[in-house]
């Protein structure tokens, strides 16, 4: 079992594969530009100076690392094991999104590119992609669904004043997807001067590797810190899963630790049966999307479905390849908590604890909260608390009816 | 039996005249129309037809093609029906190649054992996959190759010498180069600067040479064609079809836009 950990560990391989997911579906104009981006990435991130400038980054601008709080007063309401929360949405920017964007803004500034673009759903990586442009002085184009535009309208507004443009996207869905889409149009046409900083771990290979290991910081600090702090590993890592970048960040470290189980939380929507969700792994089926092949939402003719989720941030119908063959080998566990459980839970937490989550890490409350009633109270559970939900305040109020 | 797409470049090479490409979207305007539109390119000069397959998120096409996309999949159109356009179009016409192009989810849901069975039945008789380098197709080329079907390929401004020498090996029938750094429909054709790539890929392969992307007109396709064995237009076309308010006017705006085409490539 050791030697599963291990060899999921080396993955992927040199074409970007996870075991029959991954690699590089795109258009014959991005293979260079693809190509180009791995060796700039296996140069720099082998170079000491290049990642001392980064931790050095991570610990003074973003405020790395982030603690691990034990919820004391959820722990007692669920009645089981201890909740411990990694707190990512103490990050400058107020996701974990940044540990990303810190990593490939630096790294198109050592590959000469003047020009950043971005997609963006909750509009958090957007905000992250524009900090780090604003601090590096690079030109900064973020791409985002018009549907998505209005409801995270806060967002909006802050990537604005950190100088970025705002496209609107109105193809499609008008979601995370279609913001997609038209960002690897950007690329396709801008492709000498552009660098397209993708936020999950998604899309064409060398992304879900690169944005995986630039946010398995949150893994090994976790690691770490539950060795200092309680001399154990966590039972249960919890984690929300959209396209899968904060999941695939704190898993990966703990990938060989097999008596660690590990909980990757999709948007369920209004229910999977009613088929408004965002559960590729729990209800899709294999198939290509944006550069890799994994898990998606489709109808039977290959056509992409629109998705649903309270929370823009996991509205997406792909995941992430790596998460996919963790599901196929049965390493990491996948399941869907609707919106309302979601709703319930930001709440729940909100009260307790006086934490406002993220929506979509409310996914991850949700669950871990369930796993904790029915755990000992001598385990413990670590739920990645991805995000704060400062910017979901307007969507929580529009539900309750009112507007502000 | 020679292959339908090398019959048609050496006949044309022959006769001194240039390879005449329309792409349309299948289904679009309406996929009633689609056949009829087909048999009016290929009797106004078109020498070989693409096809579309309609995908939901095209993200190496542009706005005209994305639009046509999403009006034949809300009719209804999937790669099945597809298919049936093919077989049907292949009843009436014996000779102009078909060449399906589209992106790769249709068809890894339809399967691609099935797909090739069932696109040799319907007379089709190559497969462009839009985003599908050579390296992710070994499975699907082995079914294409036992059923006969050609794997077109694309070579972009972008492409190195070393992955050209790659493309070129798994390349057949005509090797498609992308005229600019872009999506389709884009306006940014430079025709002087594609002398130099078109020769690099006759270094490196004897397949006839293909262009597209930007060709809009007349002019812009002679400019092509002075450096090239072929020439694609797409978008122009969809366009300029998306505007038929049923089948007569469509196979009449197909007819016209492809003649006159045809008659300035013959002429120049």
């Amino acid at each position: 079992m050791e030697d599963r950990g291990i060899e999921l560990k080396a993955l992927p391989d040199e074409l970007g594969h996870f075991g029959p997911f991954g690699g590089c579906f795109v258009s014959e104009t991005l293979m260079h530009a693809l190509e180009e981006l791995k060796d700039a990435y296996q140069r720099w991130s082998s170079d000491e100076e290049f990642m001392a400038r980064l931790d050095d980054d991570l610990r003074h601008y973003v405020g790395r690392p982030s603690p691990i709080y034990h919820a004391e007063r959820l722990s007692a309401h669920c009645g089981g094991a201890r909740i411990l929360f990694k707190r990512e949405d103490l990050n400058h920017t107020g996701a974990h999104k940044i540990n990303n964007t810190m990593g490939q803004g630096l790294l198109a500034r050592h590959m000469g590119k003047s020009r950043v673009i971005a997609e963006t759903g909750a509009g958090q990586h957007g905000v992250a992609t524009a900090t780090v442009s604003a601090r590096l002085n690079q030109q900064c184009l973020v791409y985002m669904g018009e549907v998505d535009i209005a409801r995270q309208s806060i967002n909006v507004f802050r990537m604005k004043l950190l100088g970025a443009e705002v496209q609107s996207v109105v193809s499609g869905s008008k979601t995370l997807k279609d913001a997609l889409n038209e960002a690897l149009r950007d690329w396709v046409t801008h492709v000498d001067d552009t660098f397209y900083v993708i936020g999950t771990v998604a899309g064409p290979h060398p992304y879900p590797m690169m944005v995986r290991d630039f946010n398995a910081i949150v893994g090994r600090e976790a690691r770490q810190q539950m060795l200092d702090q309680y001399e154990a590993l966590p039972d249960a890592l919890v984690a929300c899963v959209g396209g899968g970048s904060n999941a695939i960040g704190l898993f990966h470290p703990f990938l060989e630790d097999e008596e660690v189980a590990m909980v990757g939380v999709e948007a369920a929507g209004r229910g999977l049966a009613s088929g408004e969700h965002a559960a590729s792994l729990v209800a899709g089926r294999p198939g290509v999307l944006h550069g890799c092949r994994s898990y998606l939402i489709d109808d039977d003719g290959g056509q992409i479905r629109h998705t649903h989720s309270v929370s823009a941030g996991l509205d997406y119908p792909g995941v992430g390849p790596e998460h996919a063959w963790l599901k196929d080998n049965e390493r990491a566990e996948y399941v869907a908590v609707n919106d309302d459980e979601a709703l319930a839970a930001t709440h729940t937490l909100t009260q307790l604890e006086g934490i406002l989550p993220a929506l979509e890490s409310a996914h991850a409350v949700a669950h871990g909260m369930k796993m904790a009633e029915r755990m000992r109270p001598d385990q413990m559970v670590l739920i990645n608390m991805s995000g704060r939900g400062d910017k979901d305040v307007q969507t929580l109020a529009a539900i309750e009816g009112m507007s502000l | 039996m020679t292959h339908r797409i090398d019959c048609v470049f050496e006949t044309a090479r022959g006769a001194g005249r240039k390879v005449l490409i329309p792409f349309v979207t299948a289904g679009d305007p309406h996929p009633d129309w689609t056949v009829a539109v087909m048999h009016a390119l290929a009797g106004a000069g078109a020498d070989l037809i693409e096809l579309g397959v309609p995908f939901s998120d095209p993200m190496a096409d542009g706005p005209v093609i994305q639009a046509a996309s999403e009006r034949a999949i809300s009719q209804g159109m999937d790669l099945e029906r597809v298919l049936d356009c093919a077989e049907e179009f292949r009843r009436g016409n014996t000779e102009c190649p078909l060449v399906l192009m589209g992106y790769m989810n249709p068809i890894e849901r339809y399967g691609f054992e099935r797909l090739a069975t069932r696109a040799a039945e319907a007379g089709v008789d190559g497969l462009l996959l839009v985003d599908c380098p050579p390296e992710e197709m070994p499975q699907l080329q082995e079914f294409m190759t036992q059923k006969g079907l050609y794997s077109i390929r694309l070579v972009a401004p972008t492409t190195t010498e070393d992955r050209l020498q790659t493309i070129a090996e798994a390349a057949q029938g005509f090797i498609y180069y992308v005229s600019f750094k872009g999506i389709t429909g884009a306006g940014r054709l430079d025709t002087d600067a594609l002398a130099a790539p078109v020769q690099s890929i006759r270094q490196q392969s004897d397949l006839p040479v293909a262009v597209g992307f930007g060709i809009k007109d007349a002019d812009s396709a002679v400019g092509v064609a002075s450096v090239a064995d072929a020439v694609v237009i797409g978008s122009a076309l969809v366009e300029a079809l998306s505007e038929a308010k049923d089948a007569d006017a469509a196979c009449s705006t197909a007819s016209t836009f492809v003649a006159s085409i045809r008659q300035a490539l013959d002429n120049s």
